[in-house]
């Protein structure tokens, strides 16, 4: 190698081939410095794919060509250039971005990250922004507002929410007798329902074989065969942790007090361990194992298997996609008989739109926030996504244009007092986990919920006290 | 002298510059974060604000934390189980392929294939057979009248289900085990032949003996892996360890303290105590090795 080197003409080539190398990497930074001059480029991260995604990128298309017309316009103006890039796991990689200080400007997250996010200091406080603007409070409906919200100051604006309702199978209705068009409204209707709902394959002693309905407990497991049900507390189990809600309960009782242990969710698990008990628990292991997954032809509502279920505004899509054909109804979810003022409960989370903290271009990202909240810019991502908008207005086309036969029911439900959401608190990850097993162990019949969710609020409020006391330390140095 | 002393620093000198992108790889990549690590298991520490120096109050709260000892003892049962089940597989494996049969390279290809499948994939693929009502196991049970289990689903089962499926990947260890056993003189075997040793009693004085260093590196290996066991719980039944925690392994415990809840700072406190079990559990195997391992010197 050194000989080489020694080599005149090999040196000269050498360093000629250095200086070309070097002039290509300076003229692509000094280039790559010039575009960023003619654009105010901003990366936006988002999670959604597919379609949901598609209605997103229209919206940023919009906004694009708004800035290049404004720029086209007026000279002197740089135009914003928002680039979305779709981000699987985005929870958990937009933390590992700030922690590393390259985040990016803008993202889209779930509402119910948006307190531990705030507590750790990941994201920008909207409030200076929100002033600056002439942001009205009123078009929004409260209760999406609030959840961008986490100790008195506004982290995170709501783009899509959604809401849930019961849905209901009409052809399982018809079959069992039962008239789709009067749906269940207490929780002692929805179980009387599904035991009409529920079929069994029964094989006699003889070996023939029939089916039969309810939940025919003088029959022996080994005789019988679960064809349908009726309803089942965890299908999807995507809410387990919040039927306490529907019984009037609360996970937190204010910012510093875990609640898992009050009296109404302990009913509500009771209400969940009674299917275990009904139905037995190998059973419903059995039942569901065989259940696909939810976004595939094999979801149980749509193949059948489950006549009654708790779903989101998004049910309409999946029917569309996985089983169209389908005939099906929703409303509102049923309520406790002795608690009347529970009618019309629930789960309303909402997508936010968000400033992690470190972003080099707050005020732009602001900008293509303001215009993405605008009623005809909502419209247009919230019927793409086949939701509803947060916002208190909706225009006639909106609803004209909607797919969704029940999308109404959603957005009625989502603006009744008894919307609830997931708690706003930083040890949500942790307290959700607790939860999850609490359910495991309550649906399995090993512990009594009383025990289990007793458990779940000491574990949980030493861990909220335990954050609450790092937070002083801290403060204090 | 003076000639050979300046080689000497020359070849110091060169030798360290060729070492160097390993040195920088190793401080940058191992002993920085081992050492960063060691400083964040003393703190309170989220990653986003600075850390809060607190002493060993995480060490002292893993050792009252119910979760670290139902994890570890999770991780222990998979790992003893793993490791047994996997050594039997993958050795007995090796022992039929090392016989002289026809297409004996594509028995070899065959039972090495499923090792070259990523774990995620095998993880899906493993889901279905494990499926309580139409999956493949159960389904080959019933054809003989036996009811099998939930699988996955039930607290029972979901462990051993996991342990089962490890020794999906025997193939790599049993490639292994067959180069040792190639690597055994045969004049050993004729020896013992004529000395009227039958089949067990090759295998267990002459064949065992003979590739136990390759035992023992295979065991620790499987013992360091295995106690690193993630993938397979994450995918097939979910972070939260589901049903009743019983699959929820040390690492993914781990993973949920720093990345789900963002305390970094008892996450490494959770990695220094693994990293100390794996070293205490490494020496003990060397030391048994000193008694069990033959060295053909």
């Amino acid at each position: 190698m050194k000989g080489l080197l020694r080599c005149p003409s090999t040196r000269i080539g050498a360093v000629a081939l250095f200086a070309i190398a070097s002039s290509c990497i300076v003229n692509s930074a000094c280039s790559a410095r010039g575009s960023k001059q003619a654009v105010r480029h901003i990366t936006y991260w988002e999670k959604w794919t597919g379609f949901e995604g598609e209605a997103m990128d229209a919206v940023v298309a919009d906004f694009n060509a708004l800035e290049l017309a404004h720029a086209k316009s007026d000279p002197a103006y740089v135009p914003i250039e928002v680039e979305k890039v779709t981000i699987s796991k985005l929870e958990q990689k937009l933390l590992i971005a700030i922690a590393g200080g390259n985040p990016p400007d803008l993202a889209g997250n779930y509402s119910f990250a948006i307190a531990a996010y705030a507590h750790h200091g990941a994201l920008s406080d909207l409030g200076p922004l929100i002033a600056k603007s002439n942001f009205d409070r009123s078009r929004y409906i409260e209760h999406f507002l609030r959840l961008g919200e986490y100790r008195g100051r506004t982290w995170a604006l709501p783009i899509v929410p959604a809401s849930t309702a019961l849905v209901l199978n009409k052809r399982l209705f018809r079959d069992a007798g039962l008239d789709p068009e009067k749906p269940p409204t207490t929780i002692e209707e929805l179980d009387a329902y599904a035991e009409k709902l529920t079929k069994w394959e029964v094989t006699s002693p003889s070996g023939e074989k029939h089916v039969e309905s309810g939940y025919l407990p003088d029959v022996p497991a080994t005789q019988k065969r679960l064809l349908q049900v009726g309803f089942l507390p965890n299908e999807p189990h995507w809410w387990m942790f919040g039927w306490g809600d529907f019984f009037g309960g609360r996970l937190l009782e204010s910012s510093d007090k875990v609640s898992s242990a009050a009296a109404a969710n302990i009913r509500a698990f009771e209400w969940v361990a009674s299917y275990s008990q009904k139905l037995g628990v190998d059973v419903i292991k059995r039942f569901r194992s065989g259940f696909g997954n939810s976004s595939s032809p094999q979801n149980a509502f749509l193949s059948g298997k489950v006549a009654m279920e708790m779903q989101g505004v998004w049910i309409h899509n999946f029917v569309e996609k996985y089983a169209p054909g389908l005939s099906w109804a929703a409303a509102p979810f049923p309520y406790p008989a002795d608690h009347p003022e529970l009618a019309g409960t629930t789960r309303a989370d909402a997508d936010m739109l968000m400033i992690p903290k470190g972003s080099a271009h707050p005020e732009e990202a602001w900008r293509f926030i303001q215009f993405a909240s605008t009623q005809a810019e909502l419209e247009k991502l919230c019927l793409g996504q086949q939701k509803f908008t947060p916002l208190t207005d909706v225009s006639e086309r909106f609803w004209a244009a909607h797919p969704n036969p029940s999308i109404r029911l959603f957005r009625q439900l989502a603006v009744s007092k008894n919307a609830v959401s997931i708690p706003r608190t930083e040890i949500w990850n942790e307290y959700n986990r607790e939860l999850g097993n609490a359910t495991d162990l309550i649906q399995n019949l090993k512990q009594t919920p009383a025990s289990a969710l007793t458990d779940v609020q000491t574990k949980m409020q030493a861990a909220l006290d335990r954050d609450r006391e790092i937070q002083a330390r801290r403060q204090a140095r | 002298m003076s000639k050979a002393r300046s080689l000497s620093h020359v070849n110091l000198r060169n030798g360290l510059l060729f070492c160097l992108p390993w040195l920088i790889g190793l401080t940058v990549f191992l002993i920085y974060p081992l050492c960063a690590a060691l400083y964040y298991s003393l703190c309170d520490y989220s990653v986003l604000l600075p850390p809060v120096f607190i002493g060993f109050d995480n060490y002292l709260g893993l050792a009252k934390d119910p979760l670290f000892w139902q994890s570890l003892g999770n991780t222990a049962y998979f790992a003893a189980g793993s490791v047994s089940l996997g050594l039997l597989v993958s050795l007995s494996l090796a022992l039929l392929l090392n016989s002289r049969v026809k297409a004996l390279g594509v028995y070899r290809t065959i039972f090495f294939l499923p090792s070259l499948m990523p774990v995620v994939a095998s993880s899906i693929l493993w889901m279905w057979m494990y499926n309580g009502q139409s999956g493949l196991i159960n389904t080959g049970l019933h054809a003989l009248g036996i009811r099998g289990p939930a699988w996955l689903a039930d607290p029972l089962w979901a462990k051993p289900a996991i342990v089962i499926m490890a020794v999906w990947g025997a193939g790599n260890a049993m490639v292994v085990y067959l180069a040792g056993l190639q690597d055994v003189p045969t004049s050993l075997y004729e020896a013992a032949l004529i000395d009227g040793a039958g089949f067990f009693q090759r295998l267990f004085h002459v064949t065992i003996p003979m590739i136990s260093p390759v035992i023992y590196f295979n065991v620790v290996l499987s013992v360091i892996s295995g106690f690193q066991a993630f993938t397979q719980a994450f995918i097939m039944t979910g972070s939260t360890g589901a049903p009743e925690r019983s699959t929820l392994f040390y690492v993914l415990n781990l993973y949920n303290v720093g990345f789900q809840d963002l305390r970094m700072g008892y996450a490494s406190a959770m990695a220094w105590v693994l990293f100390v079990i794996i070293l205490l559990l490494t020496w003990a195997a060397t030391k048994l090795s000193q008694r069990f391992v033959t060295y053909d010197r």
